[in-house]
């Protein structure tokens, strides 16, 4: 390797370990985002048990699973693409950008209909709450808790769709690739996280009372 | 830092994410118990270990990005116990 091959070599290491770094920074500050709630959920969980094992009775545990599958499986696909777009395999890393794209839609399309489930049935929190049903009274506790960190995490899966839909657009366009791989990295790490809060979402939510 | 996990090795660390999904949904099947709570958190500890050591490559990196990586572990864990702790010696 010549001396301004290695220094380039050098230089596109620091670089890629600095973007890492800024997003791994940014996940830290995250972590304490959603700290907040896991909190409130651990504290009000300890006060009334009742309360969240009759919320976590009323959660669609069919499609909470499917979309736990479907994250987990996205993920793999992210990742990969970031093995591949480093080897310059642009068709793999766009295919599997794609279909990480289209199951996060799908997650969010799963999602969308357990809330009109929850509408219909009721369990959206304030007047209208199980009207003329002698339930837990604690239960809009869990509703409350269970919109507020669901709705924050499906807020993070539209930014990631539209941030992978970027990067897909760029590697079409040539901008990303073999000598400019980091972007797919960086978004990966942003989507592997949001994977990694609905994995603890899931059994705080579908899993309780069960 | 260290070599790339390869791809196929990606491939099965997915199919032992999913593994472990059946399993916590497995925890469902009979009585409503204590011990599947704790059950059902371990299996979510086990995933993101796998998530982030393999996909998010900090098993691949040194230094910084694991100081950072912890950092943000260490916050939650201060929130949680200085929260618990409190609440619980009121």
């Amino acid at each position: 390797m010549s001396e301004t091959a290695a220094v380039s070599a050098e230089v596109r290491e620091r670089h890629e370990i600095t973007t890492q770094l800024g997003m791994w920074g940014f996940l830290a500050t995250e972590v304490l985002f959603f700290g907040g709630f896991f909190m409130a959920y651990a504290l009000y969980r300890h006060s009334y048990p009742e309360a969240f094992a009759e919320g976590g009775r009323h959660m669609a545990f069919g499609l909470g699973t499917t979309n736990t599958a479907l994250l987990l499986i996205s993920s793999v696909f992210v990742a990969i693409a970031d093995r591949a777009v480093r080897a310059g395999r642009r068709g793999l890393t766009l295919g599997c950008l794609a279909t990480a794209w289209l199951m996060g839609l799908a997650f969010l399309g799963i999602k969308a209909i357990e809330y009109t489930q929850h509408v219909s049935d009721h369990l959206v929190p304030g007047r209208h709450f199980l009207p003329g049903q002698s339930s837990n009274p604690r239960l809009q506790l869990f509703m409350y808790l269970y919109f507020g960190m669901t709705g924050l995490h499906a807020f993070h899966m539209i930014m990631g769709l539209i941030a992978v839909a970027w990067l897909m657009n760029g590697v079409r366009s040539g901008r990303i690739g073999p000598s400019r791989p980091e972007p797919v990295a960086v978004i990966g790490l942003y989507w592997h996280f949001v994977d990694c809060v609905w994995v603890v979402l899931y059994p705080l939510f579908y899993l309780v009372g069960r | 830092m260290k070599s790339e996990v390869p791809m196929c090795d990606l491939i099965g660390i997915g199919i032992a994410l999913l593994f472990l999904l059946a399993l916590s949904a497995l925890t469902v099947i009979g009585p409503s118990a204590g011990w599947k709570t704790i059950v059902s958190l371990a299996i979510a500890a086990a995933k993101l270990v796998l998530i982030v050591w393999f996909f998010m490559r900090l098993g691949r990196h040194r230094g910084l990005i694991r100081v950072f990586a912890a950092a943000g572990l260490c916050w939650l864990s201060l929130l949680l116990v200085l929260g618990f702790g409190d609440y619980l010696t009121r």
